[in-house]
């Protein structure tokens, strides 16, 4: 057993010294290989831990929210339809919600505005006022008297006193919120009273949604429901449509790695091969020269996967993966602020750990192999 | 003692450019002697000394360590056994570059996993031993070739083997160095070594410490005579 | 020789790296046990102002709020339309829109 450790430790004096020989080419490999992983890394725990807190937080979204459908189109539903819903046994509660967008010509920015449920007690807000999201100051003054200048679709202005602010970590749900009164949403947008954007109900048990959907169905034909399960759903496979387009050009970033590495290596120079005959003509077994190969690519390999999984957490949790950003805001003006509560998914890591270690190994490996089981009398001549 | 039975080798056996290099022969070497083989180029002298010292299997023929058969042994035990009876000092070197001196005499023990100090301890010894005490931190390739040479003959011996082999040793010295070369051998023999040959070089196979000299002429033992020492 | 091997550097480098990916995976254990206080007030936030979807992206109704966009959002003026930002490569249609009913999510079943 000691032997046994002592020997690796040879095998690896071995291999770091003739890694040392060739220093340029392995630390540009070390560093090609440490970008992607911290790439891949980056991507995968930013996308986990994303699902995660969707996870947890719209685990607290309406159980129900019905739109209403006009040629394939989301139109405004009419309050009518909120006595017949709330009529259904089994629904708590049916409420108008008034909520939509409004592109900012200044700045560029998309608001997301919203009327606060009358349930809502602690955001509410008279006319005239404004509570607006933490993303909103960053694009848009507001200036010293805490006014809110908004152009209206229809070209109006309208001032608004921002009342409060939303707290500072809340960007990831509410960045770009304005909320105001009903009666200024419905003048902001000209919309005539008794409209919403759509309605939300709340529902007493959760085993009971499909029985009152189809009820609701009944009582509101021309529309759409949208379930507290499939908002889940649509964000368990956020990121993932990216993260797999990602994977699979990674993926064919590393496979081409490998073909390299391999062709490099089964045109091992004869310099190589010889060095290879001397170790087996001074008594290196065909083990012995493998293993100090498997040295050399799981050093390689190894470190730039810990490393790069390292970098890879310092940058989503502690640097709000900054580099990732670019690609994340995409057109957008208002970009939220976040910062996400660490979380590592064990299996992904397994799996990346897999696919970055495994095949470069093997790479470097199988071509030395073919030379190391030849016999080693060449090295005489 | 190593015994060579009717052996033979082709290079590129069944194809269009085979080629018979050893062609039938039979010799015993060992028991201390100090043996040169010689003979025009590709008599099959580099041939012979692969077969020797298990480097290559014979294509027929058997070789026998100390009376047991070892050329139809698997590489694995080959190796084992190569390692632990043999020391080769080749006749390019073959020293491994980015290594120092004292790591290119350490290589053969490696696998064996001994005390890292002590396995040291017998480089810097055996360096010592042959003049190049100061030259162990010395990355190979900053040696001169006698010193390189001295490196190779440290590596071969670092396993204590009880057989050296030595290809062209002095193809590459000045009459100084192949002086000094003999002078080393002549220790070796002391300590009771095998040491085993092949020259083109008459100041080595008539040096005074050789017992045997051995012809070799296309793949054919020619002749098998006494050395200037056993004279 | 007490001088430092090149494996020990090595070997000990790499165990550097793999303590320190070890307390990264106990930093995000200790962490996802220990919420932070904003995930309580976002989480009521949600809950107080029925909130569907995160902020991720606003550059349009699709990718801000993709959990309830319209079944076609993405391909409004003709159905072979590409995408017009970016973030919409980013983001798959949501699941619903995959369904076999015209409008319900997709596992919902239609009652009688
Ligand atoms: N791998 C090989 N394939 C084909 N022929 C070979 C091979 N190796 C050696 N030979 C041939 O075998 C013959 C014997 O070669 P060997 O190297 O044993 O000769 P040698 O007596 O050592 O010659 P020299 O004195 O020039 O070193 C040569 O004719 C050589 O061309
Ligand atoms: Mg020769």
């Amino acid at each position: 057993m000691i032997r046994q450790v002592a020997r690796q430790r040879y095998l690896i004096d071995f291999t770091l010294a003739s890694m040392m020989r060739r220093k340029v080419k392995n630390v540009v490999l070390f560093g090609v290989y440490f970008l992607i992983v911290f790439v891949l890394a980056s991507v995968m725990l930013f996308g986990s831990a994303i699902r995660r807190e969707a996870a947890l937080l719209l685990a607290n979204a309406p159980e129900v929210t019905v739109q209403k459908l006009v040629m394939g189109r989301h139109d405004m539903i009419s309050g009518e339809h909120l006595e017949a819903l709330s009529a259904i046994r089994g629904v708590r509660r049916a409420e108008g919600r008034l909520w939509g967008y409004l592109f900012d010509r200044g700045n560029g920015a998309n608001y997301t505005m919203m009327v606060p449920p009358a349930s809502d007690t602690t955001h509410a807000v008279g006319p005239g006022e404004a509570i607006v999201g933490s993303g909103i100051d960053r694009v848009k003054t507001i200036g010293r008297n805490e006014y809110l200048f908004l152009i209206a679709p229809s070209g109006r202005f309208f001032k608004f006193t921002v009342k409060e602010r939303l707290p500072e970590g809340s960007g990831l749900v509410a960045a770009d919120l304005v909320l105001i009164s009903e009666a200024d949403y419905r003048a902001l947008f000209d919309l005539p009273d008794g409209v919403y954007t759509d309605l939300a109900l709340s529902i007493r048990n959760e085993k009971e949604v499909a029985t009152i959907l189809g009820k609701a169905a009944k009582a509101v034909p021309n529309s759409r429901f949208v379930t507290r399960s499939s908002i889940a759903r649509t964000y368990e496979s956020i990121f993932t449509w990216r993260e797999g387009v990602l994977l699979a050009l990674l993926g064919a970033a590393i496979l081409s790695f490998a073909i390299l590495a391999f062709d490099k290596a089964s045109g091992l120079s004869a310099e190589e091969r010889r060095e290879i005959g001397i170790l087996k003509a001074v008594g290196w077994e065909t083990s012995d020269v493998l293993t100090s190969k498997f040295w050399e690519g799981a050093l390689i390999s190894l470190g730039a996967f810990l490393i790069g999984l390292i970098a890879a957490y310092a940058h989503v949790f502690f640097f709000q993966a900054g580099l990732l950003e670019p690609v994340l805001k995409g057109w957008a003006v208002l970009y939220p602020d976040f910062r996400l509560t660490p979380h590592i998914d064990p299996l992904q890591v397994t799996t990346l750990a897999f696919f970055t270690i495994v095949p470069y190994t093997a790479a470097t490996i199988i071509p030395i192999w073919r030379a190391a089981i030849t016999d080693p009398d060449t090295v005489m001549r | 003692m190593i015994e060579l039975q009717d052996v033979t080798k082709v290079y590129n056996e069944g194809r269009q450019n085979a080629f018979a290099a050893i062609r039938g022969v039979g010799i015993t070497v060992g028991n201390d002697l100090t043996a040169v083989f010689k003979g025009p180029s590709g008599s099959g002298k580099t041939t012979l000394l692969t077969l020797i010292g298990c480097l290559a299997r014979p294509t027929s023929g058997r070789v026998t360590l100390n009376g047991e058969t070892i050329s139809g042994l698997p590489e694995k035990f080959l190796t084992e056994i190569r390692r632990k009876t043999f020391g080769f000092v080749f006749q390019r070197f073959n020293l491994i570059r980015g290594l120092s001196a004292r790591e290119n005499v350490m290589l053969p023990a490696y696998p064996l996993g001994l005390d890292h100090a002590a396995l040291t301890r017998r480089a810097d010894e055996l360096l010592d031993h042959l003049g190049l005490g100061s030259k162990g931190g010395l990355s190979v390739e900053h040696l001169s070739g006698g010193e390189a040479q001295r490196v190779a003959i440290a590596r071969a011996l670092v396993n204590d083997p009880e057989y050296v082999i030595a290809d062209e040793p002095t193809a590459n010295l000045d009459t100084k160095l192949t002086a000094q070369f003999l002078d080393i051998v002549r220790t070796l023999r002391a300590e009771g070594k095998t040491v085993i040959m092949t020259s083109h070089d008459p100041r080595i196979w008539q040096a005074d410490i050789v017992d045997r000299v051995i012809t070799l002429e296309d793949g054919l033992l020619t002749a098998d005579e006494r050395g200037a020492h056993a004279a | 020789m007490s001088a430092l091997r090149r494996s020990d550097v090595a070997v000990g480098a790499l165990a550097a790296a793999a303590s320190l990916a070890l307390v990264a995976m106990l930093h995000a254990f200790v962490a996802s046990r220990t919420p932070p206080a904003s995930q309580a007030v976002n989480a009521a936030l949600v809950r107080d102002l029925g909130l569907t979807d995160l902020v991720l992206f606003t550059d349009a109704r699709y990718t801000r709020h993709p959990s309830v966009a319209d079944l076609h959002s993405a391909f409004q003026d003709h159905p072979m339309s590409l995408d017009h930002f970016p973030s919409g490569s980013l983001i798959a249609p949501p699941r619903h829109i995959f369904g076999t009913g015209p409008r319900f999510a997709s596992d919902e079943e239609i009652p009688e």
